[in-house]
């Protein structure tokens, strides 16, 4: 889906987060040639069409101490993936539930959600009573934990791709 | 030190509740930090002080727009199976591309996890190409097929 270029332009102005100023949407307005009133309408009906999906303070949660963080893959047949995400995103400790594609065959999973934790043992409890709760209990899965965290910030739509050879 | 009580991340509850209490639905008003300030009971200055400071010390990632995946743009998810004693250096390798957040290790056989964002599913690919061209290692492409649940931030559960 294609968004209006200066939507796009507003997106990029705050990608590195509002400013903190009395007056933030006035400041990134200023960026980019829209006036306060402009930016503000322009995010509550990028909010309301749902391309913005949260506006609010982007917590970092390992520095809160939330360091178990578990990707939980399934390896659910095709015909009820829709169900078991959507039985999965109920759950109030899962804050991501998506179907991905299989790529057999090193990867045979097709449905991912992330669980969070500050232990590692309690994340694990959880995985066992999201598999109970979505009726996953038989089916194939890997609780993949993060380890090294090497680089961490809000997603960059803006950038034409970079040559990796530049920066190796 | 100035006595106050602090949480185990080293937070007073002030700073507690600024963190926890404006992940969604931030105000969309000319003054918002105001907003926050008469809902916290505190003047604007202390919220804007308190803001900088957790941004600094890195508790706030950035306070902003989270984007529903590919309506502004592309991503995927990548992954790739790198030899253990490789791992730091082939992952400075990907982190150092302008598309490349949220780059980790994680336990498995296929141990470096990123996304990758571009403008559009051909620049997002070109940029896998080129990780696959300078590392030699096959990288796995996982785009999104459907969303079940999105990021909605959650709250805090101090202890």
């Amino acid at each position: 889906m294609d968004i209006d270029p200066q939507d796009k332009a507003l997106i990029t102005a705050i990608e590195d987060g509002l400013p903190l100023v009395s007056n933030p949407y006035e400041a990134v307005g200023a960026m980019i040639g829209l006036s306060e009133n402009d930016v503000i309408q322009r995010l509550e009906t990028l909010i309301e069409e749902g391309v913005i999906r949260r506006f609010g303070i982007v917590v970092n949660h390992r520095k809160i101490g939330y360091r178990a963080n578990a990707m939980v893959v399934w390896d659910v047949p095709d015909e009820f993936v829709s169900k078991a995400g959507r039985a999965l995103a109920k759950l109030p400790y899962v804050s991501l539930s998506y179907q991905r594609p299989r790529h057999l065959p090193d990867w045979p999973y097709n449905l991912f959600c992330m669980i969070h934790g500050r232990e590692k043992k309690a994340v694990e409890a959880l995985v066992e009573e999201a598999a109970l709760s979505a009726n996953l209990q038989d089916i194939p899965r890997a609780v993949l934990f993060s380890g090294r965290q090497f680089k961490q910030r809000g997603a960059k739509y803006s950038q034409a791709p970079a040559k990796v050879g530049a920066h190796a | 030190m100035d006595g106050e009580f602090r949480n185990q991340s080293g937070l007073t509850e002030f700073q507690a509740n600024l963190l926890n209490d404006f992940q969604r639905d931030f105000p969309l008003c000319p003054q918002p930090y105001k907003v926050l300030a008469e809902q916290l009971g505190v003047e604007e200055k202390i919220v804007l002080d308190h803001l900088q400071k957790l941004e600094e010390q890195k508790f706030i990632s950035r306070i902003g727009a989270v984007v529903t995946p590919h309506k502004a743009g592309w991503s995927t998810l990548a992954a790739m199976s790198v030899p253990e004693e490789d791992l730091e250096e082939i992952a400075e390798t990907v982190s150092a591309c302008p598309g490349v957040n949220h780059n980790y290790e994680r336990s498995h056989d296929i141990n470096l996890w990123f996304v990758v964002t571009g403008p559009d599913r051909f620049a997002v690919e070109t940029i896998l190409d080129e990780i696959e061209a300078t590392t030699g290692i096959d990288v796995l492409n996982l785009p999104l097929v459907e969303a079940y649940q999105l990021d909605l931030g959650f709250p805090i559960q101090w202890n």
